[in-house]
């Protein structure tokens, strides 16, 4: 078992304890610790379920590839799913709880997937939640998410507590990790003058460089690296971020880079992630190399670890693994591990090493230290359920006699990977080095920049470099090129130097025993977290799944959250085997950011509440927030949508609006409508390009209703053309299509028409608006005074500019509603002034504010579309009966094209009627018109949809309209609308015109 | 997250200032146009593995359109020009043509 030992632990101050709980049950640890080292410390060796099996699971790793200890950390608002044991700092009164346990960690219903394991293999979702199809709604799906997902997801209702930010940096190199190499590489870069930043994910510099130990330039590297730190923050050219994981590396120099600020100090008041955003000119990826575990039976079992991991644990935090290690290898870094706890007084078993000798010298230190070695062998099998009691040893192929040893803890080393995400995040290449059995970066095959050079370069042990001369050298001349790739000199200083070690070369092992039979294949666990075994691979590989990539999502290995950390290269490995194909033809997966996963939170940074995104306020916005409105957001707008009084409903407030209006006289804040000046000796020309209809010939002080569309032909905006002077237009658009239709013009005249001489001009912010519509809309006006707005002086269609209650304005007498009406336009900030001087002049009229649904159902009930309703970008403006709008005479005008195409011509397009409800009901919003007969799967045929659809205060009774099929030629004729209630009832409509209300528009001319 | 210097203002941008607008020296086929041809101006696309000629908007800066050779693989920037140019001017064909020779050019 798992216990804390007398004399080690650098990293820990035992004169700080620290209390924490692990499933309710109260703990203790030191200042230091990580949440894995104190439970280990604690004696806590099972620490959760695997995700198909339920199988216990422990710890295996000391860092970031921890696929096993994930627990919820917090409670409340405070709850975080999904943390890894092994990076989670300890502090006092942590509270972390298993997961994927039910009912207990030590008692688990989900353990009988175990029992029918051999029905739940590779692809078993695809094989298994087929058929019959009735049963993934009742069966599988209820099913399947009462088991998906190892955390808790945090309450929905509640509110992260935590404030997270944003940093900007640029720098001329970065490198990522702050171990040996990373220091070294740091130190050549500014040497040599370049701007520096270095990214290291832990809280200490020096990486797991101090726990294997050795000298670094004559020094004990934990006092170089004490140096290397302090050369480098004494620098003003240096910035040094602990607790920050370089996340992802992407075009140009694009970096992120997410440091954990106050994880560990939580209520400090500080942010608790910071999303750092770095550009680059050159990155140093000084990410290390990360170990595989061995793939023997009962590899998972809680107390197999990495061999690493158990001399990570008795040197940084004085625990031990277990009191009896046996350690297995097939590299010379097993040896150590031997060597690190025989050194501390522990037992030792032996190591088994799946080489027939050895040579290296840190064997060679083993062997003198007692320590039992043997030789070309493998584990067979692993004794103990909950935690390991012993181990079976065989030959290496499994044949022959076999011995049983009595151990606690199994220490795993299979090799190493150098850790390859970043620098194949943007495109960086790899090799297989089969003498080192590893893949690691071409150097040749780098990442470029925009020069199409090379911006990331790899330094020591993620160069595959794993021994400490070789690695330092290697950094040493990556920070050297790369301070000089960014501007910068090539120092002339030397290269840390480091003793020279004999190494043997490792023995690639992918399976333990190699002739392993089925039965213990499926027991070899290539992915902890996900369940994948050997067996699962090679079934997909018999199945005839030859991508690696494919694999990987068939059988879900490396797709847990650490994305195959540790299961990758082995799960290739044995692919390849199977497929009978070297490794490097089967090749690997594809490396995607982040390296480890990164909080939502660190993603928003304050982009959450009022800073989620901008909001676009009118300059009346204060007085309808006053009048108690009910908003509406339109774009970045808020509309009103409804001004509803004491004691009465929206629904209430909006009919009151479109009667009141109809009969007295309403108020609309239009300022949101977008305003876009055309001007220049070429404007007309450009008008007539960008309307279908004729807005060159519109005369000055008149107004036009014009539609734009796409140069797909397709309807894309409306709304009314002013001519202001002789050479100026300006275009009103829909709120949501100001800034698009804004762009549109610049593309146009900018990459097309760029010899034209014409300005335009996005004014819709620079004016507010509003709209005056009802009966006694004149009289208002004139109550304002200031300009003559008699039928004769102006008419329906026309504008002036003067002065309207003392201020400077612009007056159009046009409608939306139908009703005489008048839109005034000031300049934004006198909009709040003239609002309350037309409510005030109004006043004797019964004027009221109106929303924008009494706005859209007045609109409607005159049969004018509405951009996004009776439109979606399948529609030209012949479906819709706008054919009046459009000009034969123009030669050429955007979309006129391909408006000419077969099928926008034919006469099976679908177009606009209004419909009648038979018993005056409201047809259902978005319902579909059915025909007769079925379609190829057994659908209703459908020959129409509704575009609009209005209880009408004004009629009394529902109206729509829609479009349908030859509509326009059957007036009369009743066709049927589907509900969606279920119950298979139809709402019968009879085809009518568009228009409801005042047809003859006797209501707007007067 | 490209950086492209807009050749109107001479802003090395980054591309969350940027705006796409697809492939460049599109010519518009219009009234009187072949449906082929109408088709192909609308819909047909070189998608390439490599050199792509492309318009860009420094939408949040300028304001004004661009285009940008570049390479869609290596991410390398060959030139940046004024969105006011028909063909491919000949130094940027010849920049590319010294980087990569194997480029067949446009059609």
């Amino acid at each position: 078992m798992s216990h804390r030992i007398d004399d080690a632990g650098r990293l820990i101050d035992r004169s700080k304890p620290l209390r924490f709980s692990f499933d309710g049950k109260p703990h203790t640890g030191y200042a230091g610790d990580t949440l894995a080292s104190a439970l280990l410390g604690a004696g806590v060796t099972m620490v959760g379920r695997s995700f198909k099996y339920h199988r216990p699971r422990g710890i295996v790793a000391s860092g970031v590839e921890e696929p096993n200890a994930l627990v919820n950390l917090g409670s409340g608002n405070k709850l975080e799913p999904n943390q890894r044991a092994t990076t989670t700092e300890l502090f006092d009164n942590l509270e972390a709880r298993s997961q994927n346990v039910w009912p207990s960690l030590a008692f688990d219903i989900g353990v009988v997937n175990q029992a029918i394991a051999r029905f739940l293999p590779a692809g078993f979702y695809y094989k298994t939640f087929m058929f019959p199809r009735a049963a993934w709604k009742h069966l599988f799906e209820p099913f399947i998410r009462q088991s998906a997902g190892l955390g808790k997801a945090p309450d929905a209702e509640g509110r992260d507590e935590d404030t997270y930010e944003h940093s900007y940096h640029h720098t001329d190199v970065l490198v990522i990790g702050g171990g040996v190499a990373g220091l070294t590489a740091a130190k050549a870069a500014a040497a040599g003058g370049a701007k520096v930043m270095v990214l290291e994910q832990e809280a200490h510099w020096g990486g797991r460089t101090p726990v294997e130990g050795g000298e670094i330039d004559g020094m004990a590297s934990e006092a170089w690296i004490a140096a290397a730190v302090e050369d480098l923050a004494g620098m003003d050219n240096v910035t040094l971020r602990t607790r920050t994981m370089g996340a992802g590396v992407y075009d140009h120099g694009y970096a992120l880079g997410y440091e954990r600020v106050s994880d560990h100090t939580p209520g400090d008041g500080r942010p608790r992630h910071r999303l750092w955003r770095i550009r680059a000119k050159q990155i140093v990826t000084a990410t290390g190399a990360l170990e595989r575990p061995l793939s023997f039976p009962g590899n998972d079992v809680p107390g197999v670890m990495l061999a690493s991991a158990v001399r990570d644990y008795a040197v940084n935090y004085g625990v031990a693994a277990g009191r009896r290690t046996l350690v297995v290898t097939n590299n010379d870094d097993g040896y150590l591990t031997a060597l690190v706890l025989k050194n501390l007084g522990l037992d030792v078993v032996g190591v088994v090493d799946a080489r027939a000798t050895a040579t290296g010298a840190n064997a060679e230190r083993a062997r003198k230290a007692g320590i039992k070695l043997m030789m070309g062998k493998a584990v067979a099998g692993v004794k103990g359920k909950r935690v390991v009691t012993g181990a079976i040893i065989t030959d290496l192929s499994g044949k022959g006699a076999s011995t049983d040893v009595e151990c606690d803890a199994i220490a795993m080393s299979g090799g190493w990977s150098p850790v390859v995400h970043l620098w194949s995040h943007c495109g960086g290449k790899l090799n297989w080095d089969d003498g080192e059995a590893m893949f690691r970066p071409d150097p040749d095959r780098p990442p470029s920049g925009a020069a199409g050079e090379a911006f990331v370069v790899t330094a020591g042990a993620a160069s595959g470099f794993l021994s400490l001369e070789k690695g330092l050298a290697d950094a040493h001349e990556a920070g050297r090129t790369a301070a000089k790739a960014a501007g910068g000199k090539l120092t002339r200083k030397a290269a840390p130097k480091a003793a020279e070690e004999e190494r043997q070369p490792i023995k690639p092992v992918w399976i333990m025993p190699t002739e392993a039979g089925v039965e213990k294949r499926m027991k070899m666990w290539l992915d902890y977290q996900n369940d994948v075994k050997v067996s699962d691979v090679q079934l997909a590989a018999r199945e005839g799944y030859q991508s690696v990539e494919h694999t990987k999502r068939y059988t879900t290995l490396g797709m847990a959250t650490d994305q195959g950390k540790l299961s990758n290269i082995n799960g290739l490995a044995v692919l390849s085997d199977a497929l009978g194909q070297p490794i490097p033809q089967t090749g690997t997966t594809t490396f995607r950011p982040p390296y480890t996963p990164i909080s939502m939170s660190a993603i928003t940074g304050e982009a959450r509440g009022e800073l989620f995104q901008p909001l676009r306020r009118t300059p009346m916005h204060h007085i309808h927030e006053e009048c108690g409105v009910n908003w509406e957001p339109v774009g970045h707008w808020r509309r009103g949508y409804a001004y509803p009084r004491a004691g009465e409903t929206v629904h209430e407030a909006v009919n009151r609006e479109i009667l009141n209006t109809r009969e007295n006289v309403g108020m609309l804040d239009a300022s949101t409508l977008g305003k876009i000046i055309v001007k220049g000796p070429d404007a007309g020309k450009f008008m007539n390009m960008l309307y279908t209809n004729v807005m060159s010939t519109l005369g000055v002080g008149k107004c036009r209703y014009g539609l734009m569309c796409s140069e797909n032909g397709f309807l894309s905006d409306d709304g009314v053309v002013v001519r202001l002077a002789e050479d100026s237009w300006l275009c009103h658009t829909t709120t949501g299509g100001a800034d698009r239709i804004h762009s549109h013009m610049e593309d146009w005249l900018q990459c097309e028409w760029w010899d034209w001489k014409v300005y335009t001009a996005n004014v819709t912010e620079q004016w507010a608006q509003i709209g005056v519509a009802g009966p006694k809309a004149r009289a208002v006006i004139e109550a304002l005074g200031g300009m003559d707005v008699s039928k004769d002086a102006m008419p329906f269609m026309t504008y002036q500019e003067g002065e309207l209650a003392g201020m400077p304005a612009r007056l159009f007498r046009i409608s939306f509603t139908g009703e005489l009406s008048y839109e005034i336009a000031v300049p934004a900030h006198r909009g709040a002034e003239m609002w309350e001087a037309v409510a005030k002049a109004g006043e004797p009229h019964g004027i009221q504010p109106y929303g924008t649904e009494a706005m859209h159902i007045m609109r409607a009930e005159k049969g004018f579309i509405m951009i996004g309703d009776e439109t979606d970008g399948t529609v030209i403006p012949q479906d819709l009966g706008l054919d009046w709008a459009i000009s034969k005479k123009k030669e050429d005008f955007l979309g006129k094209r391909a408006q000419e195409r077969s099928f926008m011509a034919s006469p099976d397009r679908w177009k606009l009627v209004g419909l009648r409800t038979l018993d005056g009901a409201v047809i259902p919003d978005g319902a579909y018109a059915v025909g007769d007969g079925t379609n190829a799967n057994g659908q209703r045929n459908v020959i129409g949809r509704v575009t609009s659809t209005y209880y009408s205060p004004t009629l009394r009774k529902g109206i729509a309209m829609g479009l349908v099929h030859n509509g326009p030629d059957r007036m009369g004729e009743v066709i049927d609308f589907a509900t969606l209630d279920g119950t298979g009832t139809v709402i019968k409509a009879e085809i009518c015109d568009t228009c409801f209300y005042d047809k003859e528009g006797a209501k707007a001319d007067v | 997250m490209l950086i492209l210097t807009c050749p109107c203002c001479g802003i090395a941008a980054d591309e969350t200032e940027l705006e796409n607008g697809g492939e460049a020296h599109l010519k518009r086929a219009t009234v009187g146009s072949s449906d082929e041809a109408f088709e192909a101006y609308l819909f047909d696309r070189a998608n390439p593995k490599g050199v792509h000629f492309e318009r860009w908007r420094h939408a949040y800066g300028c304001g004004k359109w661009f285009l940008a050779a570049r390479d869609t693989v290596t991410l390398e920037v060959y030139a940046t020009y004024s969105g006011q140019t028909p063909e491919p001017p000949a130094d940027v064909v010849k920049a590319i043509k010294a980087k990569r020779p194997d480029w067949e050019g446009t059609a």
